[in-house]
């Protein structure tokens, strides 16, 4: 009887399997071509401006793995360097380019020796007029002071020296602008020093002068948590900062993060940590938030397909994906495990309305073998994440539906035996304790 | 002469009732000296008494009887002796000289251990420590060597009806650290890996001014039966451990930690390979029996694992997954499972599928309402166990003694620091 029940109920959910999973024939249309092309680094690079497009340049000359771009982005880092005043950076990239790119990408000593002595210059000028703001003791001219010196280290590359200074502008500042444009600094140096613990403590401290944020600074507060959340592994806050972002950032904080970042980011933090109700209200029915995935097509594309359960294509345009977030400064060290996380949320999803699922059929829908489906989905059935169980003969996916009673039975016997056990165990050593302290009492006497 | 005749005049005399065996127990222990220096003629002097009936005299006679060295040919004797007593004296005597009566039943011990015949000693052992403890909460000096005996003579039946009873009373924390290592070891030969962890964790988590040699050989079984029974194992210490055994038991047991690390990793080739490396020193500390039993437990513990995602499989899968070399041995480990009831499966073995299915206990049968009603029964003693000692706790004046100094103490400080600064 059973075994005719699980039968017909098989035969029914075929169909909505085959239009649950398989991609049909007008998801294929409407999809934009997209590969694994390789990364167009001028554009990407035109993103950026300021430190983190030299740092994210060179990121990518390290880890890419077609030879071709190497050059190409240290091309583009020294030319973004020349620029600057980094001179320290600069000897560094000319290490690395190692003349390979002829004479114009040589060891400009006389460039860098000029601007060292400029520097140098500077330096002592910005002491001196420090000292005697400070002999003033007039608070906004002190407070320039330590400013000015940040900016000059940071334009110099030396980040601890320009993160001191920063701070040190804190004792004087009058305004909560000045407070504000404080943490900004901060933030942005600690970003680019990869120390995002201060990022965090910077940025709750900004959001507590509410009354001088504008919107931009909201946003660019938002992508600065944002960003300490996924560094530090916590990707669903990390998704909600993101999706918080206002669309005034623009091109406004184009040295740490692009709008289009934004979108990335957001998106695969969302997918991987988020439920279907909250994909759906968050991201999906977010005007905002849908600024940013209009500049990711690939992005928009694949959150559709994710909600609507297109995960084949879902996945492959994760899979085309992947190559170019592995070069991404902030992304690269994450994208596996988010990827992961994913998969694993696309599975759960598929499996979840349903009493049985052909394994077959799922794999289909997942790009895998049979296989291969079934070693993931165990390790998810072990891990708890569903509740089914695998018939491996007819290649059937069975959901399992915990009997209460029996459970709870199960619970209370085993709760039970264990207090038990305790109790008998703290009252035996109750009465060791007891022996000792009687021995000792014994023996004082 | 004279005396010792005297002497057994008083025990014919005096053993009647309550009062009159005090006035004997005096006596007795009086003459102490005659007996020790009469000890090689008393022997005659047992026939003239009856055991049933003069218990206390004859235990001091034979006590001071057996305290001699004696040959092998007397030793048998002696055996033979002393567990006719055991058998026949009167309960209500023998507890008058519990230490008298110890004495002669450690004697007894001594003696078929040396005749190694252990096997002899189980049963007066039993009725001793039946007829010495005054309930069976408490635990007497005899239960560790009546456990020692019941092991080296692999009677382990006798040795579980000692067990099953809830010990709270302890003398001697050396005795309940024995009494708990033996019992484990008891537990551990009828494969009662449950109780054999409990009491194993009770010798672990004793609390112990210094560590044991006891300790560290229990912390050993204890972290194998817990992989067996529980395929894991905590290396971190319940907080109620005593400090000594928190820093020192592990550094005892490198071997034994290492082999938690490669089970936990699931895969039995990592597993042989660590046992393989130790196998000396699991040998010297003849744990090797266990061990092996650990490696086939894990076995098990993954065909476990499989009935959780699975509902069918074929065996060579499953020897697939852990690791076995065919699906006949497979099959024989599934068979064993379901036989032990570790799982609920069939097997077709025309297709060499294995159906694993639900556990068919639906908590509804008449056993199972009176197996709940007993353990609810079970936790109400224990609770109201727990309160009185709680109340005898907070009435016990060492306890309040304690408290109060410790308070005065703090108020006496308080007022210290007063005068003080007044006198600069």
């Amino acid at each position: 009887m059973e075994a005719e029940d699980d039968a017909a109920g098989t035969v029914i959910e075929e169909d909505e399997i085959y239009a649950n999973g398989r991609d049909d024939g007008e998801s294929q249309r409407h999809r934009p071509i997209i590969s694994g092309e390789q990364l167009d680094i001028e554009a990407y690079a035109a993103l950026y401006t300021g430190r983190t497009k030299i740092a994210r340049l060179l990121f990518i000359a390290d880890k890419c793995p077609v030879p071709s771009m190497e050059p190409e982005a240290l091309r583009m880092a020294y030319d973004e360097i020349k620029k600057g005043e980094n001179t320290q950076l600069f000897r560094e990239v000319v290490a690395k380019i190692n003349g390979q790119l002829g004479p114009n990408y040589g060891p400009d000593n006389a460039w860098a020796d000029a601007v060292d002595r400029r520097a140098e210059l500077r330096k002592e000028k910005l002491e001196n007029e420090l000292n005697a703001y400070r002999t003033n003791l007039i608070k906004e001219s002190i407070r320039m002071g330590y400013n000015d010196f940040g900016d000059f280290y940071y334009a110099h590359g030396q980040l601890g020296e320009a993160f001191k200074n920063y701070v040190r502008t804190r004792d004087y500042c009058t305004t909560s602008k000045h407070i504000i444009h404080m943490c900004l600094n901060a933030i942005l140096v600690s970003i680019e020093m990869g120390q995002f613990t201060h990022v965090t403590s910077y940025v709750s401290k900004a959001e507590q002068s509410q009354d001088a944020l504008d919107p931009v600074t909201i946003a660019k507060l938002r992508c600065a948590a944002g960003l300490a959340h996924l560094e530090g592994k916590k990707y669903k806050l990390a998704a909600r900062k993101f999706l918080e972002v206002g669309p005034e950032l623009g091109n406004n904080y184009t040295e740490v993060i692009a709008p289009q970042d934004v979108a990335t980011y957001g998106s695969l933090c969302a997918l991987a940590s988020f439920d279907r109700a909250e994909l759906k209200s968050k991201v999906i029915d977010n005007a905002n938030f849908r600024n940013f995935l209009e500049l990711v097509p690939e992005i928009r594309e694949l959150i559709n397909d994710f909600h609507t359960s297109h995960y084949a294509s879902c996945l492959e345009y994760l899979g085309n994906l992947k190559a170019n977030l592995l070069l991404d400064i902030h992304l690269h060290d994450h994208v596996e495990t988010l990827y992961e996380q994913i998969r694993s949320k696309a599975l759960i999803q598929y499996t979840l309305p349903f009493v049985s699922v052909d394994l077959h059929m799922m794999a289909n829908a997942f790009n895998t073998s049979v296989t291969g489906l079934e070693k993931e989905l165990e390790t998810l059935i072990t891990n708890d994440q569903i509740q089914a169980r695998i018939d491996s003969h007819n290649k059937i996916l069975y959901a399992r539906h915990a009997d209460q009673r029996n459970g709870t039975f199960q619970r209370v016997l085993q709760t039970g035996s264990e207090f038990d056990r305790e109790v008998r165990a703290m009252l035996l050593r109750a009465n060791l304790i007891k022996h000792d302290y009687n021995l000792k009492a014994v023996r004082k006497h | 002469m004279n005396s010792v005749e005297s002497l057994v005049a008083q025990i014919q005399g005096l053993s009647g009732n309550i009062g009159e065996l005090t006035q004997l127990r005096n006596y007795l222990k009086q003459s102490d000296d005659l007996l020790r220096t009469e000890s090689t003629r008393l022997a005659p002097l047992l026939t003239e008494l009856d055991p049933s009936i003069h218990s206390l005299g004859y235990l001091y006679i034979l006590e001071a009887c057996t305290s001699t060295p004696i040959s092998k040919d007397q030793s048998n004797e002696l055996v033979l002796s002393v567990a006719r007593f055991i058998n026949v004296c009167s309960t209500e005597q023998i507890r008058l000289a519990p230490d008298r009566f110890v004495s002669i039943c450690r004697r007894l011990k001594e003696q078929v251990m040396l005749l190694e015949d252990p096997v002899r000693g189980v049963a007066p052992l039993l009725t001793a420590i039946r007829k010495l403890q005054l309930s069976t909460e408490q635990l007497t000096t005899l239960h560790p060597d009546f456990l020692l005996l019941c092991l080296l003579s692999k009677c382990y039946k006798p040795g579980l009806s000692v067990l099953e009873d809830d010990v709270f009373e302890v003398e001697q924390p050396r005795d309940l650290f024995l009494y708990c290592y033996y019992g484990g070891m008891i537990c551990i030969g009828q494969k009662q890996f449950r109780k054999a962890l409990e009491l194993l964790h009770n010798v672990v988590t004793a609390p112990m001014p210094i560590i044991s040699a006891i300790a560290v050989e229990a912390y050993k079984k204890y972290i194998l039966v817990s992989l067996i029974h529980l395929g894991q194992f905590a290396t971190s210490f319940p907080k109620y451990t005593s400090s000594a055994a928190q820093r020192n038991l592990k550094n005892f047991s490198p071997p034994y930690l290492e082999l938690v690390n490669s089970y936990s990793t699931g895969r039995v080739s990592e597993l042989e390979n660590c046992v393989l490396a130790n196998r000396d020193k699991f040998e010297s500390d003849k744990n090797l029996g266990l061990v092996k039993q650990v490696v086939s437990s894990m076995y098990k513990r993954n065909i476990q694992r499989l009935t959780q995602t699975y509902l069918t499989l074929s065996l060579q899968d499953i020897a697939n997954t852990v690791q076995l070399n065919s699906p006949k041995e497979a099959e024989m480990h599934v068979l064993q499972m379901i036989q032990e009831g570790d799982i609920y499966a069939t097997i077709n073995q025309k297709d060499g599928m294995v159906r694993f299915l639900e556990d068919p206990e639906q908590y509804k049968t008449c056993e199972m309402i009176e197996h709940l009603d007993f353990s609810i029964q079970r936790i109400m003693m224990l609770s109201k166990k727990l309160t009185n000692m709680n109340e005898i706790m907070s009435c016990d004046s060492s306890y309040l003694g304690k408290v109060g100094r410790e308070r005065q103490r703090f108020d006496f400080d308080d007022f210290d620091t007063v005068p003080s600064k007044f006198n600069i």
